[in-house]
């Protein structure tokens, strides 16, 4: 990463970090995020990953490390950056009594150049519950909602925390072809996720963050490819194989634990699979489960913790 | 051409919608106060000074009792009966009648004399039976009954209750509408965009005072129409001490809410805030019964003062100039809250 702050960058942290009672929230962390790019911090729950987006975003005061924000900080230039930026927190709460279209009048009037409300009640699919109260939208709606409220100020950069946890398959389709848009228009897109499905379709770089810190980056491509695999083998068996002789095994590029599974990355389970087999043969051993899958974010995320995403 | 946007405005009917959609609060700001107005009201209504209960013993002659109780029934203040000797003395221990005439020769009055109903009872039998005997007043007297417009409990009360009112519409409305905003993390939310503070802050008082005028509308209105409660003095005055009171406690429910993030944390603080007043600023009852030592302190509470204010200017037709000491220490209080409130006040 370079000193120098170009115009190219829409956000860039150093050394942030962050303190609770008793935990260490963010640690040390470093990023910058290019204009026109969506930029996805991947990570497990109690990541930090809510905390770095909110200290962004302005609204955490980091206890160490330096924001800068399209080319600004928030000390030196707060109010004006805030007509910038439309942001999303996780789970957004709004005010449930209201309507739709009294919510994102609201919102709209806190801008000086904002888009039309009602466009972008259409542009979200939220025009015909515009008389529709808050509390009574669904979990999908109320995203919805809570992203037309980042997007009616016309911001230059949208953060979203979470943008589609707990949210199903369809709501998560329609919300990801909205950030599609909105990137299409030339914004720039920071996102959370413990999603890694999420991240490799919608990030064109992706942040591994654990324990308040980044473990990986890159394209979701070139973190895949760092496993030097294509596919992942996963097996278990009684009794259980060591890890040097399936080291030993044609293709496969370091062997690592997952639980209680056996994960080998491999290049083609055509070269692997008989010789996976033979070994097992070999040993005396039962198999007792055997899976393969594609290599994913996911797999990149757990061979550098030996923990899969969702266990958190 | 290209709308325009103003956001105090939107905050302030997003706020007066909100209130309006909320059923409990329309309940508690408007119907609870008439609804213990009349309660209260119909409780303490004007009627006769209540009978006082005698017993009469026939002690030597039976008829001289009947006629002593023919006697005493004539009296407005007493309600005789017949009793027998031991009975008559039983009731009169038990509290039941406050004095007992054992017609004999002299006749004899038993009663208590620290039971002021008693000393009553015992002058008034006195002088009914004294006259029946055919005793000459010395002195004529006639008597003339008064009941002065404004002073009946009622008038004394809806004055308090209008006070009660603007405290805890005042505090409950800031405080609740605040907390729960801090709890479901819309003010993060809110802070998060390039709104002004100050203009949230702002709507909040505003959209309470919106409902100030119906809701005097109603207490004082309704005060008039069902208990003949007149406004003695300026209808102007009053507005302006109503509204300089609903700011106040504004302000104090601001300063309640400024950094609980619970409604539990807000309600225990406002109870807290409120219930002293409730009982010593002369809601239901004056607050001049409490010693005369704490008597300064309870003249400088925010209601204490306003109560009087309203009730001086509602009862005794004041002018500025005279509640002006009580309107300052009402404006003081809100002053004062509201600048504690913004420097504490916590946004997330």
């Amino acid at each position: 990463m370079t000193t120098a702050t170009t115009s190219s960058t829409a956000v860039r942290c150093r050394g942030l970090v962050k303190r609770y009672a008793d935990v260490v929230a963010v640690n040390g962390l470093d990023l910058e995020v290019i204009r026109g790019e969506c930029f996805g911090l991947l990570g497990p729950n109690g990541a930090g990953k809510t905390t770095t987006i909110e200290i962004l975003e302005g609204l955490t005061e980091p206890d160490a490390g330096e924001v800068e924000i399209l080319g600004t900080t928030w000390a030196h230039d707060g109010d004006t950056l805030r007509e910038r930026l439309g942001i999303s927190l996780q789970e957004t709460q709004l005010t449930e009594k209201l309507t739709v279209a009294e919510t994102i009048r609201l919102f709209r009037s806190f801008y000086r150049n904002g888009r039309d409300p009602d466009e972008v009640l259409v542009k979200l699919s939220l025009d015909e519950k515009r008389k529709a109260r808050v509390g009574k939208l669904s979990g999908g709606q109320k995203q919805r909602l809570a992203v037309a409220c980042a997007l009616v100020g016309n911001p230059e950069i949208l953060f979203l925390d979470e943008p589609t946890t707990g949210l199903d398959p369809q709501s998560r389709l329609e919300l990801w072809q909205q950030i599609t848009d909105f990137r299409a228009g030339g914004g720039t897109v920071l996102l959370t996720t413990h999603y890694m499905d999420e991240a490799e379709r919608l990030c064109d770089r992706v942040a591994i963050v654990d324990h308040g810190r980044i473990i990986a980056l890159g394209t979701p491509a070139e973190l895949i490819s760092t496993l030097h695999a294509a596919n992942v083998i996963e097996l278990a068996a009684e009794p259980d194989l060591d890890e040097a002789s399936l080291r030993t095994l044609p293709g496969v590029a370091g062997p690592y634990r997952r639980g209680p599974y056996w994960a080998l990355p491999v290049g083609t389970l055509a070269e692997t699979m008989p010789h996976l087999l033979a070994l097992i043969e070999r040993s005396g051993a039962r198999l007792v489960h055997l899976t393969t899958h594609r290599a994913t974010l996911e797999d990149v995320f757990v061979a550098h913790t030996g923990r899969a995403l969702r266990e958190g | 051409m290209r709308e325009r946007y103003y956001p105090l405005l939107e905050l302030t009917l997003c706020r007066a919608k909100e209130f309006l959609r909320e059923p409990e609060a329309i309940f508690w700001v408007f119907a609870f106060p008439v609804l213990l107005a009349v309660a209260l009201g119909f409780a303490f209504r004007e009627k006769g000074p209540d009978k006082i209960p005698v017993g009469v013993v026939a002690a030597e002659d039976a008829a001289a009792a009947n006629r002593a109780v023919a006697t005493l029934a004539r009296s407005p203040v007493l309600l005789p009966r017949l009793y027998e000797a031991a009975e008559g003395r039983e009731a009169l221990r038990t509290g039941r009648i406050s004095l007992l005439v054992e017609m004999r020769t002299p006749a004899v009055f038993r009663f208590d004399e620290t039971r002021p109903d008693s000393r009553i009872a015992r002058l008034e039998a006195d002088n009914a039976l004294q006259q029946a005997a055919g005793r000459k007043d010395a002195l004529p007297i006639q008597s003339e009954k008064v009941t002065e417009k404004g002073s009946r409990y009622i008038d004394f009360l809806v004055p308090g209750l209008l006070g009660m009112n603007l405290m805890g519409t005042g505090i409950w409305s800031l405080a609740f509408s605040v907390t729960n905003a801090r709890n479901r993390k819309i003010l993060k939310r809110l802070v998060a965009t390039p709104m002004h503070r100050s203009h949230y802050l702002l709507s909040q008082i505003l959209g309470r005072l919106g409902f100030l005028i119906p809701e005097m509308i109603v207490l004082v209105g309704g005060g008039w129409l069902i208990f003949g409660v007149a406004v003695r003095g300026s209808l102007l005055l009053l507005t302006a001490t109503a509204l300089l009171g609903a700011m106040t406690f504004c302000g104090l429910g601001l300063l309640i809410a400024s950094r609980v993030s619970t409604i539990e944390g807000a309600s225990g603080l406002a109870n807290l805030v409120m219930m002293p007043m409730w009982l010593l600023s002369g809601v239901f009852f004056s607050s001049e019964r409490f010693p005369d030592a704490v008597q300064p302190a309870i003249n400088l509470l925010p209601l204490t003062a306003l109560n009087q204010a309203l009730r001086g200017v509602i009862i005794e037709a004041r002018s500025l100039p005279e509640i002006a000491v009580q309107l300052a220490i009402v404006a003081a209080w809100g002053v004062t809250s509201f600048a504690v409130a913004l420097k504490i006040f916590r946004w997330r």
